[in-house]
């Protein structure tokens, strides 16, 4: 089974990163775009096939390394 | 004073800590290599600046999650006196000894420069060699020296003189210009800026001296 993890920074915190995004967006003529947020995208290889109990094992890894949830939010797709 | 400095692969700050420990002590510290978690008692632990684990993930990340780093928050919740510097100020907020996140600089640029800041709590363990309120000037050099806590968490470190050190200017777009943060109980001090690279006037002066001498007012 695979898990995807996208972790991003929570609202409120400051991006500095996304902010040069857009503005590089905006600065090669790219319209439209209100704000850039970046995160980071994490695929596991899961050996497990249970779905609940990867859910709650990825869940775990996220909460004690992959995320750190002072700053930032993750969000898990199975499949 | 018996002092251990903790090293991890990607560490570069690790002997200059031990050059200051050695003069300021007269006791040469115990190099403690992450693989070896099981060392001796000793009264002080300090993590240093580098960039462990070539910050992959997050700066501090995988070090704090490393065998030593357990052996670490287990002596320093036994109240053993432990004090981490730019990346070690990040791996002790990512162990959860100490509050808050160090993001990446607001400006994006990597800051490597003297910078003055001011002593707010003079009456820890770590800073009661200053006077409080005293302007000294210390070395920064960090890339992810961005304090950040949500303002509830702030407001308690503040109003429990938690916040150690304060930038005098604004350099990283820190919250409240925190330098330095302890934690509730005081044994525990987190700070972007390298005291150990200040003690002594050939390297520019000498204002990170007292934090050490601190320490040793306080062991005896």
């Amino acid at each position: 089974m695979k898990a995807r993890i996208f972790v991003t920074l929570k609202n409120g915190v400051l991006d500095p990163q996304g902010k040069a995004i857009e503005h590089a967006l905006s600065n090669m003529g790219f319209e439209g775009v209100d704000e850039a947020r970046q995160g980071k995208f994490i695929e596991l290889e899961l050996s497990e096939t249970d779905r609940a109990k990867a859910e709650a094992n990825v869940d775990e890894m996220c909460r004690k390394l992959l995320a750190n949830t002072v700053i930032e939010n993750y969000s898990i797709e199975l499949e | 004073m018996k002092s251990a400095v903790i090293v991890f692969p990607g560490s570069n700050c690790d002997r200059d800590m031990a050059v200051a420990l050695e003069k300021i002590t007269g006791q040469k510290p115990l190099m403690v290599w992450h693989q070896d978690y099981d060392f001796d008692k000793v009264d002080f632990i300090a993590l240093p600046g580098g960039f462990s684990y070539g910050d992959y993930l997050r700066c501090g990340a995988m070090s704090a999650r490393s065998h030593v780093m357990k052996e670490v928050v287990k002596r320093a919740e036994d109240g053993v006196p432990t004090f981490g510097v730019c990346n070690g100020f990040q791996i002790l907020t990512e162990t959860g000894l100490l509050p808050g996140a160090l993001m990446r600089n607001a400006n994006l640029h990597f800051v490597c420069k003297d910078v003055k800041m001011t002593v707010e709590n003079a009456d820890s363990m770590f800073t009661n060699a200053y006077k409080a309120g005293e302007e000294i000037t210390i070395p920064v050099a960090h890339h992810d020296g961005n304090y950040f806590a949500d303002d509830e968490t702030l407001d308690r470190l503040e109003g429990e003189g938690q916040v150690a050190f304060k930038y005098a200017q604004d350099i990283n777009g820190a919250q409240r210009r925190i330098a330095g943060v302890m934690n509730a109980r005081g044994n525990v001090l987190g700070m972007m800026p390298h005291p150990e690279r200040m003690i002594e006037s050939p390297l520019g002066g000498s204002d990170g001296r007292k934090m050490f001498e601190s320490v040793m007012n306080t062991l005896g």
